[in-house]
């Protein structure tokens, strides 16, 4: 069996205060536009961004890595799930799609 | 009205303070995460996709209006404006800030309420019948010994770290409106042959990615034995339940790994062996919380007024034929408020509904208010005469929606709009469900149908005993509902059988469409039930509407 290609990764993560999303950039900063991350292109860098990430324990909650993919506006979700942490709930125009 | 005495005041107070000091060393760091997590869950406070969530116990569902009225305070101050209702009798923030959850608290111990073992291997949040007290065809309030679980499970010393959560439900009615037959351990009261009261102890139930119905390890236990039966219950449980898998942590794989004569066996030892140290100190506790269940003084004002306004108004006459229910006192009734307005969100309540809700249960209710494990709250006690009165001020604020027990009447938990555990949104998905069968104008001939979704394999929704129940999954990064035919919840409770593939999310609304359609042709009568027909016809007519194409590949 052929190994699959990474698939490109972000960080994502809570944060510790107010506990919504955000996203790990170039600059060891946390993002609440998940176009200003960091796209991870790397396995070996991935696996060192995650752990980086796991020792900023005093500003996020939970970080894990998540696919991702390029865009002209930034990395993009993949899947439904981070678009959804991306926006909001689709209830009520509450959280990020507020501007939040 | 159950009040806090000294102890339980005290206690609440010293669990806020210790909380806002674990809080505090969690923000300047010197607690980390994998430390302070499992302190804030078990003051109920959860990480979801967008915030923090914050789940409050309303035990056994009862409320009084300075209650609601402080929900409705923490819902605008520290929340964005509303709370959501669940089918546990909780009420749960979506929105609080990690800072100010223990002003949230103390807010909350204010009025005597807490966020204590609603989450943990603990046992839960005690629920009960959410008619209790009220209803007509109860033998006694099951309130007073959900309060005695509450008071004897709180902080108890040996079942802090159980193998899994532990949820409890009781029920004074033969008609189960409890659940209880899907609880880790269900209470179901009856009357032994020499006509006193005690109860049939249900044990293993649970839904879950492994679904079971309960079942009777013990069809009568005495009144006086009960908290002995049950902490020779759980203390089995501790013992035997595996801790090598969550999976297969729950009572309910106990039960059906070992066998319930087994189980019932070892029970029965333990409790032997246990009962005579209790010396009847529970039964002196249980007296004075009774007391304190007394039944409110029902007035008397006569029909005429009520009789009048039914005869006159015919959309009153609607609401009362779906929302009322028969109370024990024949000019009172228990009304259902919905809090299901077609394509509202489900469980949830505005902190102007709240109020609203307060008021009315303050002037006219007697001061008591429940919430249903069906996500709508109760005025248990109205004298009918004051029913005209709180149907147009109910109306007035989008909450006198005709529904209840209808196709629109759908329990929802919260999915992938909140939960950090779901495959897929389940609100959305209620949401238009109940505002298409508004369009067709057709639920009040479809009838009695209960729908209910959960956004994942842990069933928060209740799926498996909705009549038609829906499992939001994830298909290889695709929305897709899964649907489950025959589940039933109450005293004849089953587990709802699946239809086969699921659907995506633009097909959903359409095939449950396509399954109210063959209800529709295949009933007996109008009276016979959508879960009646199935129960006669079975699968096959539902699921040649649900999947048409292979009906004609057969039939070709
Ligand atoms: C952050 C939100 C929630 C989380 C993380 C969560 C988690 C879970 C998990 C993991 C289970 C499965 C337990 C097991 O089988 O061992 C479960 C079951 C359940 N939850 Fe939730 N839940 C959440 C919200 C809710 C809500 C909003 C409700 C009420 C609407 C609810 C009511 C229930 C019920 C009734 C079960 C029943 C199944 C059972 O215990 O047998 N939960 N929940
Ligand atoms: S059923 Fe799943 S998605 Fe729904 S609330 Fe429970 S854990 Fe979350």
């Amino acid at each position: 069996m052929t190994r699959r290609p990474f698939a490109p990764k972000v960080v994502a993560a809570n944060d510790l205060l107010d506990g919504d999303a955000v996203w790990l950039t170039e600059e060891d900063t946390w993002t609440r536009d998940m176009g200003e991350a960091e796209l991870i292109e790397d396995e070996a860098v991935a696996d060192d961004r995650l752990l980086f990430a796991l020792g900023q324990a005093n500003f996020v909650v939970g970080p894990y890595l998540v696919d991702a993919k390029a865009t002209p506006k930034g990395p993009a979700p993949t899947h439904f799930r981070e678009a959804f942490r991306m926006r909001g709930p689709s209830n009520y125009p509450h959280g990020k799609q507020a501007g939040e | 009205m159950y009040h806090y005495n000294d102890f339980d005041e005290a206690f609440v107070r010293e669990r806020v303070a210790q909380f806002r000091g674990q809080v505090e060393r969690r923000i300047d760091g010197s607690l980390t995460e994998d430390e302070f997590k499992p302190l804030r869950l078990m003051n109920g406070l959860y990480l979801q996709l967008h915030a923090y969530m914050l789940r409050v116990a309303i035990p056994y569902g009862t409320l009084n209006s300075r209650q609601m009225r402080q929900l409705a305070m923490i819902a605008d101050r520290w929340d964005k404006g509303y709370g959501h209702f669940t089918t546990r009798q909780n009420i749960q923030f979506n929105w609080p800030k990690l800072g100010e959850v223990p002003d949230i608290l103390e807010a909350l111990a204010d009025v005597e309420m807490h966020a204590i073992q609603t989450s943990g291997n603990t046992i839960r949040n005690v629920t009960a019948d959410h008619f209790a007290g009220a209803a007509a065809d109860e033998i006694a309030d099951p309130r007073p010994v959900a309060e005695l679980i509450r008071q004897w499970s709180t902080d108890h010393p040996e079942f802090q770290f159980l193998p899994r959560k532990f949820k409890i439900a009781v029920t004074g009615s033969p008609n189960d409106r409890a659940v209880t037959r899907a609880h880790d351990i269900g209470l179901r009261m009856v009357r032994n042959d020499a006509g006193e009261p005690g109860f049939e102890v249900i044990v293993g139930g649970g839904l879950g990615r492994t679904p079971m119905i309960g079942q009777v390890i013990r069809d009568f236990v005495a009144q006086q034995d009960l908290l002995p039966y049950l902490e020779a219950i759980v203390s089995v449980y501790n013992l035997l339940g595996r801790r090598d898998n969550k999976y297969k942590a729950r009572i309910k794989i106990t039960v059906a790994e070992n066998g319930i004569d087994e189980i019932r066996a070892r029970v029965e030892a333990q409790f032997e062996q246990s009962k005579a140290e209790w010396g009847g100190f529970d039964q002196e506790l249980l007296a004075r919380i009774e007391h304190s269940f007394a039944p409110p003084v029902f007035k008397r004002a006569g029909l005429e007024k009520f009789n009048a306004n039914l005869a006159a108004n015919g959309a009153f006459r609607a609401w009362c034929d779906t929302n009322l229910s028969e109370h024990r006192d024949p000019e009172h009734a228990i009304v259902t408020v919905s809090i299901k307005a077609h394509g509202a969100t489900p469980g949830d309540a505005s902190s102007t509904q709240m109020r609203v809700l307060a008021d009315l249960a303050e002037r006219l209710g007697y001061d008591e208010l429940r919430i249903s494990h069906e996500q709508n709250v109760i005025l248990p006690h109205v004298h009918k005469s004051d029913l005209p009165e709180i149907y147009a001020t109910l109306r007035d604020h989008g909450l006198a929606t005709a529904n209840v027990g209808l196709i629109s009447d759908i329990i929802a938990c919260p999915g992938m709009d909140y939960c950090a555990l779901a495959t897929a949104r389940s609100i959305p998905v209620a949401q238009e469900i109940a505002t298409r069968f508004d369009e067709l104008k057709l639920e009040h001939e479809i009838g009695p149908l209960k729908i209910k979704i959960s956004g994942c394999i842990n069933a928060c929704g209740h799926h498996h005993v909705g009549h038609i129940g829906i499992l939001g999954l994830d298909r290889a990064g695709v929305e897709n509902y899964q649907i489950t035919l025959g589940g039933d919840g109450t005293e004849t409770a089953t587990i709802g059988e699946r239809t086969g593939p699921g659907f995506p999310a633009d097909e959903i609304v359409p095939a449950v469409e396509r399954l109210v359609g063959a209800y529709l042709e295949h009933r007996k009568s109008e009276e016979e039930t959508f879960l009646q027909t199935y129960r006669r016809l079975g699968m096959d007519p539902f699921k040649a509407a649900l999947y048409p194409e292979k009906a004609q590949s057969r039939a070709a």
